[in-house]
C-alpha cells in the first residue's frame, strides 16, 4: 500500500492547488450582445444560462440593436433577416422582397417550436430565475430609433450602464461579442 | 452502511441544448449533498453537457447508459455552490 498510496496522494495535493486559480479564471462570462435578430439572441443567452448553471457570474450587456430585447414592446417580435444571410435556403436577392423578413421569422419559429426551443421571453425568465444580470447601454437607451424611455425597459433588466462600467464588471472574464 | 441515495428524477427528453442542463439545474438547486438526480435526455449533445457540468460543479457521474431512444444518466451531488 505504501508506496502507490503516497504516489497517489501527492498527485491529487499538486491537483487541489491548481484548481482555485483555474475556477477564479472561469467564474465570469460577460457577453456584449449588438445585435436584435433571432439568431444573434438565442446563442447569448444559450451560453449564458448554461454558464450561470455552471457556475459563472454572468452579464449580458445589450447595446445597440440587442438592446430590443429589453424593450418591453419588441422582446415579443424580435425577427431574422433573410438579408445578408448566405445560410438561408433562398436566393439572397429575394430576400430584399417585402415581407420576406416576415416569412423567414415564421419559418424559423415554426422549426424552433417544432423542437420545442423556449421563447426569447421564456429566455429571459430563465436567465433571471438563474441570476445572470442584464445591462441596458446608456448611450444606446438615448439614440433615436433604437433607444427607447426607461419605463420600457423589461422589469428583469438590471440597469442602465455605460462602457467603463461593463469593462470593470468583465475584468477578468471571458468575454463574448455577438 | 448508509441508505440508498435520494434519487430525483428529471424527465428532459424533446428538449434541446440548454434544455437538459437547465432542467438539472433546478433539481440541483433543490437537492442535498448525497443526493443522485438522474436525468433522461434525448438531445445528443446531452451526454457531454452534463459530463462538462459535472465536472466544472464538482460533482459526479455515477451511471450513463444508452437506452433505445435516450440518454439516462445519474449524477451524484457531491457539492452545492450558490
Amino acid at each position: 500500500m505504501p508506496l502507490k498510496a503516497c504516489f497517489c496522494m501527492a498527485t491529487v495535493t499538486v491537483q487541489k492547488e491548481r484548481t482555485p486559480e483555474r475556477e477564479v479564471a472561469q467564474n465570469k462570462v460577460c457577453i456584449v450582445l449588438s445585435k436584435g435578430s433571432l439568431d444573434m439572441v438565442y446563442p447569448a443567452f444559450m451560453i449564458g444560462n448554461t454558464a450561470a448553471t455552471m457556475g459563472s457570474e454572468v452579464h449580458i450587456f445589450f447595446t445597440f440593436w440587442g438592446l430590443s430585447v429589453l424593450n418591453k414592446k419588441k422582446v415579443g417580435s424580435l425577427k431574422i433577416s433573410p438579408v445578408g444571410n448566405p445560410g438561408m435556403p433562398m436566393p439572397n436577392i429575394l430576400g430584399m422582397i417585402p415581407g420576406m423578413t416576415r416569412v423567414a421569422t415564421w419559418m424559423l419559429k415554426g422549426k424552433m417550436k417544432k423542437i420545442k426551443m423556449p421563447s426569447i421571453p421564456e429566455m429571459i425568465a430563465t436567465s433571471k430565475d438563474l441570476g445572470v444580470h442584464l445591462h441596458a447601454c446608456s448611450t444606446t437607451m438615448s439614440m433615436d430609433i433604437i433607444g427607447f424611455p426607461k419605463e420600457e425597459l423589461i422589469p428583469e433588466a438590471e440597469d442602465i450602464i455605460g462602457a467603463a462600467t461593463f469593462l470593470q464588471l468583465s475584468q477578468g472574464a471571458t468575454t463574448l461579442f455577438i | 452502511m448508509s441508505a440508498v441515495a435520494n434519487r430525483k428524477m428529471v424527465d428532459s427528453r424533446g428538449s434541446f441544448c440548454p434544455g437538459p442542463i437547465t432542467d438539472l439545474f433546478k433539481a440541483y438547486r433543490a437537492a442535498n449533498i448525497g443526493d443522485e438526480i438522474e436525468v433522461w435526455a434525448t438531445d445528443p449533445a446531452a451526454k457531454s453537457d452534463i459530463t462538462a457540468w459535472a465536472a466544472r460543479s464538482g460533482n459526479e457521474i455515477v451511471e450513463a447508459t444508452q437506452e433505445k431512444d435516450y440518454l439516462r444518466i445519474v449524477v451524484k451531488i457531491l457539492k452545492k455552490g450558490r
